[in-house]
């Protein structure tokens, strides 16, 4: 069940838009961030709040890259495949980050820790190759920078 | 030509983003000069004389557009600021909002008083976190000043501005599906007409404007359509920021004159990786033909970049250098085109897929001489037959590469024993 004070939140946001139901991206966004993913029974929680079916809500969460249906790690690892970023190493990277976690792009690490996913084009192609960590962009990563990034997980 | 910051003067500026810095270096001067001294009317004809045009990619004169929102006070409009920056090698409007987001507020207030607009979007892309703050904390600034909420500047004008996130989704950056994606619906386009100047969102007159193009709003109010109109060429006028990235020494963001010669940005950006050589590069963003070294005098504008069958889009440069793989490169474009498709007609969904798929086998040296015919019947269909523009941009980057660079993708056919053997079409599913 989500938290009064998310359902409240969403609430709120209803209010702000001419017509409600353009509250339900914001709202998702809420709902994930107290959940860390939206299984099926939060979809339908949310769902009842904007009165419409869940099949409603599952088009967008299945629509929208940034919406998880299945749970992720704590630490979401976006790695930006996309040209400028290829062109300055992102494959390199994105093949050392996958050794160091033990884990292929799409899978989360057994501790929980660490989900990686390949990402298009993050518009922060000054700084290629670019990480997105949870909410933090991470530009200009090189090897070294990796220690930090993910910590003493497989190291060297 | 030497670089000419307008929108990016005060970029860098400390503090910049706070609303008081913004006004001692100029800001909300436009506002006070416009609201309410000038009518709507003068407004949008001040902004047509600059023949400001849209820097979203497609160009549209955005005087002209906001023409079209019908007058009728009694009307209920919408102004929406398109922030949701996704075309690769695109990154000006992240520059913009995370260093002056009150630039793009100010603009966003002057173009919602000339179209009548009583309330405002931003929809920021969702992966712009920092981005997304900044504009919320931009705004709050703007209502506790009295430049936002009733009566601006005492006059009859009222404004209020949603900074309202999206999720992750390349087509929601074309209007139409912006608007779908802002009802929350999935970001799929809507046909056209009618535009959306007449039936836009909640199905009301709506004007949807580009970040850069609200910020270069301010600027016109501020020094006249005249001087805007001394910048640039004809039919391009203003400034551009350019962004170029990949294979150069110094990539970023750098304001010209529009019409600016491709080899000045390059030189501006330090020229190519050191030691290396100018292969090609895709001048607006990865859905336009790519250049090749005999075009680095070409002017980039509008025109020009049409003529030379490619365009001029978010004036996005990715540079290439001669280490570059151009059958990697047209792989790994059409693969993000597969991934964005958001699958509402066939030739884009469809065709994304196949093209990937035979570009990947051509890849693993599984390729067929046939494969080539395939990809340019496929991309062709893609051309003429989708509902919207996403699966024609997604054509022009693929078969550019295989005009200039035949060669590289016969060195892979080549290597498959039976390359000249009929290829099989045999197109994998479930979706990948």
């Amino acid at each position: 069940m989500l938290k009064d004070e998310t359902k409240n939140a969403i609430n709120e946001l209803m209010k702000l838009y001419p017509e409600k139901r353009s509250a339900l991206i914001p709202a998702l966004h809420l709902a994930q961030a107290e959940k860390g993913y939206l299984p099926k029974d939060v979809q339908a929680e949310v769902a009842v709040l904007f009165a419409i079916e869940p099949s409603e809500v599952l088009a967008i969460v299945s629509f929208y890259d940034m919406f998880y249906e299945k749970p992720v790690g704590k630490k979401v690892v976006h790695i930006c495949k996309n040209l400028s970023c290829m062109l300055r190493g992102s494959d390199e990277l994105l093949e050392k980050i996958c050794t160091r976690l033990k884990i292929n792009p799409g899978e989360t690490t057994a501790d929980g820790e660490f989900t990686l996913l390949k990402s298009e084009c993050l518009a922060a192609c000054d700084l290629a190759p670019v990480l997105q960590v949870n909410d933090e962009l991470i530009g200009c990563v090189q090897d070294v920078h990796l220690d930090e990034i993910l910590g003493e997980k497989g190291k060297g | 030509m030497k670089q000419m910051p307008i929108l990016t003067e005060y970029i860098l500026f400390p503090g910049q983003t706070n609303i008081a810095v913004y006004k001692e270096n100029g800001g909300y001067k436009a506002i006070q000069k416009a609201i309410p001294a000038m009518t709507p009317d003068q407004v949008i004809a001040t902004v047509k004389q600059s023949e400001l045009r849209g820097r979203g990619g497609a160009g549209f004169v955005t005087g002209m557009k906001w023409g079209f929102v019908p007058k009728d006070p009694a009307l209920t409009k919408y102004l929406v600021c398109n922030c949701d920056e996704s075309e690769p090698g695109t990154f000006k409007d992240r520059f913009l909002i995370e260093h002056d987001p009150h630039q793009l507020i100010e603009g966003i207030i002057l173009a919602s008083y000339a179209i009548g607009a009583q309330l405002a979007f931003i929809y920021c892309r969702g992966e712009f976190h920092k981005g997304f703050k900044i504009l919320k904390k931009a705004v709050e600034e703007a209502k506790a000043e009295g430049l936002l909420g009733k009566k601006i500047n005492d006059s009859d004008f009222s404004l209020e501005i949603i900074v309202h996130p999206g999720a992750g989704a390349y087509i929601a950056g074309e209007e139409t599906a912006q608007l779908n994606s802002l009802e929350g619906y999935r970001a799929t386009p809507r046909l056209k007409p009618p535009f959306p100047a007449t039936n836009g969102l909640y199905n009301k007159p709506t004007v949807v404007n580009n970040v850069e193009t609200l910020c270069n709003v301010v600027h016109i109010l501020n020094r006249g359509a005249d001087w805007f109109q001394s910048i640039g060429k004809p039919k391009n006028r203003g400034t551009k920021i350019y962004q170029i990235s990949g294979h150069v020494q110094k990539p970023g963001c750098y304001e010209f004159p529009l019409g600016v010669p491709l080899k000045d940005v390059l030189e501006a950006a330090g020229g190519v990786t050191k030691g290396r050589s100018f292969k090609a590069c895709y001048p607006g963003g990865s859905s336009c033909s790519l250049l090749t070294e005999k075009d680095l005098d070409l002017s980039m504008d509008f025109e020009s970049l049409q003529a030379r069958k490619s365009a001029l889009g978010t004036a996005s440069i990715i540079v290439m250098d001669d280490s570059t793989d151009m059958v990697k490169v047209a792989h790994r474009l059409m693969e993000f085109y597969q991934h964005e498709s958001c699958g509402k007609c066939t030739p884009c969904r469809e065709g994304t897929r196949w093209v990937v798929q035979i570009l990947a086998r051509i890849l693993r040296k599984d390729g067929y001489y046939g494969d080539l015919k395939t990809i340019r019947d496929v991309c062709r269909n893609m051309e003429i037959l989708p509902f919207c523009p996403l699966a024609i941009g997604a054509s022009p980057p693929i078969l550019s590469a295989m005009d200039a660079f035949p060669e590289e993708f016969d060195s892979y056919i080549r290597k498959n024993p039976n390359a000249d053997k009929p290829p099989k079409m045999k197109i994998a599913y479930p979706y990948m």
